[in-house]
């Protein structure tokens, strides 16, 4: 599903260097829920950016659902986040003054697809995540974990190969963020392969698999929990 | 994507807004209002003028004092002293001239007349007979001056309306009744028919005397202010012209043209003349109106500038979330061309509107020129796509990793 290989993101700012990620190799397979760890600094928002096809890499390949996408250009890419990629951000990042269906329908409306599917399709998500009954509710009518939900909705009505998840609980309550991880849960037992940035250990023991990041590098790549509590004392 | 769904996405975002949305189509209202109120204007008085000058009859020619010097219009035309009733029976007589039909010498003066208890300021004309068929002058009231009346210096006078309404009252009937013209008495036999007129001369404010009263009488003068020409049709225009002056070279003793010490002018000399100062002053105020109609565009840009930037995020996010370039532009652009063809709409009602008040109090004919609102709404849907770009541009150029981040 994704494969990265010897990617390596560098800033060049006037004439410093900047090394952000160093070689990184890894791969994620169909049906796998990844949290990626790591302090600020670590090049974690780095490679999330790659990941989500915001941003290229200076070297090495990354190749999403058989696609490389090293090295398109600024629409390719638009096309590649469009159609492959669902994004729940830290700050929901929804339309203000807009309503929680059209919300939704938003990259269906950069993808084409008709005016009735599109709603048809966005109502059905909207339901997924138990808000069918705030179809019109816009933005500022609605609490932080009701906005990330119509966001988790905009990201799944393409039906993109992976699901990249920004800090989704960031800016949210502790009950309401319970909820939205166990709606991730659900979605990786149907199949989703979701991918998950964040610095909260307890956050990341919802993960599988748990890649941990460090000064471009990864330190640690596995499924010990044991060890997840063991960094989540270094990394509060 | 359908397009039709961004316009009414841009529409939408435009309410949001409505003073600042109102504040920037204003500078666009203006620009396209007073080009169009100009515009339109322009074009009524030159046609007013035109209309007015035709009146006058297209095979008319005017003989006056004085040398030709740059243009028709001239400064204090009649200063010289050079033309005298004898031309005019001259240019009557001679067997050289053939293309004349009639000839109307004048001698005119501004002058205060008054009744005792009224008085005005007016133009006294000294005609003959010849005046009534030269410049089709029709009578409410009365009789024209007779030719009895030139031969034997008679005291009577023909009013112009405007007199008539300025001495007596609107519509009275003065024949009959005594004018005071220089300490004299004058009885009036006749009232002409208004032919109204703004601009160089109002054919209705004027009183008509025999030439030979206002001569003798009334000014002590020998010599003419000028003479009305007929020619028998407006083919032998020309023909006229040539014939006139040189029989005048002839009899003022005169060898070069260039020397000539009168000038001969026909109607379309002025018309010319008129058009090229009523055209010069449109062209002038439009440029005028077409420099506020730029700085309304700058206001667009503005405005849209700082839409772009409040709306970073918001541009981030559709880039995110798959728009391309071109959706981008095309949602920032549709929002600057719909404001300044809102305003370019609302300016030209405006613009009609005032032209149309306007035209009524100068008191010439209205009229819209299509041209007029071709241009002001082909030109600012252009002001849209031309002050709209830069900052769609600059919005679709935006990194989707940078414009999230941007707070």
């Amino acid at each position: 599903m994704i494969q990265l290989s010897d990617v390596s993101k560098i800033y060049k700012n006037d004439s410093i260097e900047t090394i952000a990620l160093s070689n990184i190799t890894f791969e994620i397979n169909r049906g796998e829920f990844v949290a990626i760890m790591g302090p600020s600094g670590s090049g974690k928002s780095t490679l999330m950016h790659i990941l989500g096809a915001l941003d290229l890499p200076s070297a090495g390949t990354y190749i999403l659902d058989g696609e490389n996408v090293s090295h398109l250009g600024d629409d390719e890419l638009a096309d590649i986040r469009n159609r492959k990629i669902g994004f729940v951000f830290q700050a929901f990042n929804l339309l203000p003054r807009t309503s929680a269906l059209k919300n939704v329908s938003l990259p269906m409306v950069y993808a084409g697809i008709p005016k009735t599917e599109r709603f048809v399709r966005a109502q059905k998500y909207l339901t997924m995540v138990g808000l069918e009954n705030r179809l019109l509710h816009t933005p500022s009518q609605l609490s932080g974990g009701q906005q990330q939900r119509v966001a988790i909705a905009r990201a799944l009505c393409m039906n993109p190969a992976i699901i990249l998840a920004d800090e989704p609980t960031g800016n949210i309550a502790s009950v309401q963020a319970d909820e939205i991880m166990s709606i991730f849960q659900n979605l990786n037992q149907q199949g989703h392969t979701i991918i998950m940035i964040t610095h909260e250990p307890d956050i990341a023991e919802h993960a599988k698999r748990i890649i941990n990041v460090r000064d471009g590098k990864i330190t640690n790549d596995g499924v010990d929990h044991k060890q997840k509590k063991l960094i989540s004392k270094f990394f509060p | 994507m359908e397009y039709s769904e961004i316009v009414i996405e841009a529409v939408s975002t435009l309410t949001v807004n409505k003073l600042r949305t109102f504040l920037a189509t204003l500078g666009i209202v203006i620009g396209i209002g007073s080009v169009i109120a100009l515009i339109s204007l322009g074009q009524s008085s030159q046609k007013a003028v035109q209309t007015q000058i035709q009146s006058l009859g297209s095979n008319m020619l005017t003989i006056i004092p004085g040398a030709q010097n740059t243009g028709v219009v001239r400064g204090a035309a009649g200063g010289a002293t050079t033309l005298t009733f004898d031309d005019a029976q001259a240019l009557k007589t001679s067997t050289k001239i053939t293309a004349v039909k009639n000839v109307s010498p004048e001698f005119s003066r501004r002058i205060q007349i008054t009744t005792g208890k009224n008085n005005t300021n007016t133009q006294i004309l000294g005609v003959t007979p010849a005046y009534e068929e030269v410049r089709k002058i029709t009578l409410t009231y009365g009789t024209f001056i007779s030719q009895k009346d030139v031969e034997s210096l008679t005291k009577v006078a023909v009013l112009g309306p405007q007199v008539v309404a300025d001495l007596f009252g609107q519509d009275s009937n003065p024949v009959g009744k005594m004018v005071r013209i220089n300490s004299q008495s004058f009885k009036i036999i006749g009232v002409t028919v208004s032919k109204g007129g703004t601009g160089f001369q109002n054919q209705d404010d004027l009183v008509f005397v025999p030439i030979s009263t206002a001569q003798k009488q009334l000014f002590g003068a020998t010599n003419l202010t000028s003479i009305s020409i007929e020619a028998q049709n407006e083919n032998v225009m020309t023909e006229a012209q040539d014939q006139i002056g040189y029989l005048l070279l002839a009899r003022h003793k005169l060898n070069d043209p260039s020397q000539a010490d009168f000038t001969i002018f026909s109607q379309n000399d002025l018309l010319g003349a008129a058009s090229q100062v009523t055209g010069t002053f449109t062209a002038l105020l439009s440029g005028i109106a077409a420099i506020s109609l730029l700085v309304g565009g700058i206001g667009i840009m503005n405005i849209m500038l700082v839409t772009v930037t409040e709306r970073t995020r918001e541009i981030g996010l559709r880039k995110a979330l798959g728009a391309k370039k071109k959706i981008i532009i095309f949602q920032f652009l549709i929002e600057s061309i719909i404001l300044t063809f809102a305003g370019g709409l609302i300016g030209m009602i405006l613009g009609i509107v005032i032209s149309l008040i306007i035209a009524h109090f100068i008191n010439v004919p209205f009229t819209v020129s299509i041209n007029a609102v071709v241009l002001a709404i082909g030109v600012s849907g252009a002001i849209g796509i031309l002050f709209g770009w830069y900052p769609a541009r600059k919005a679709s150029n935006l990194q989707p990793i940078e414009a999230l981040r941007y707070e």
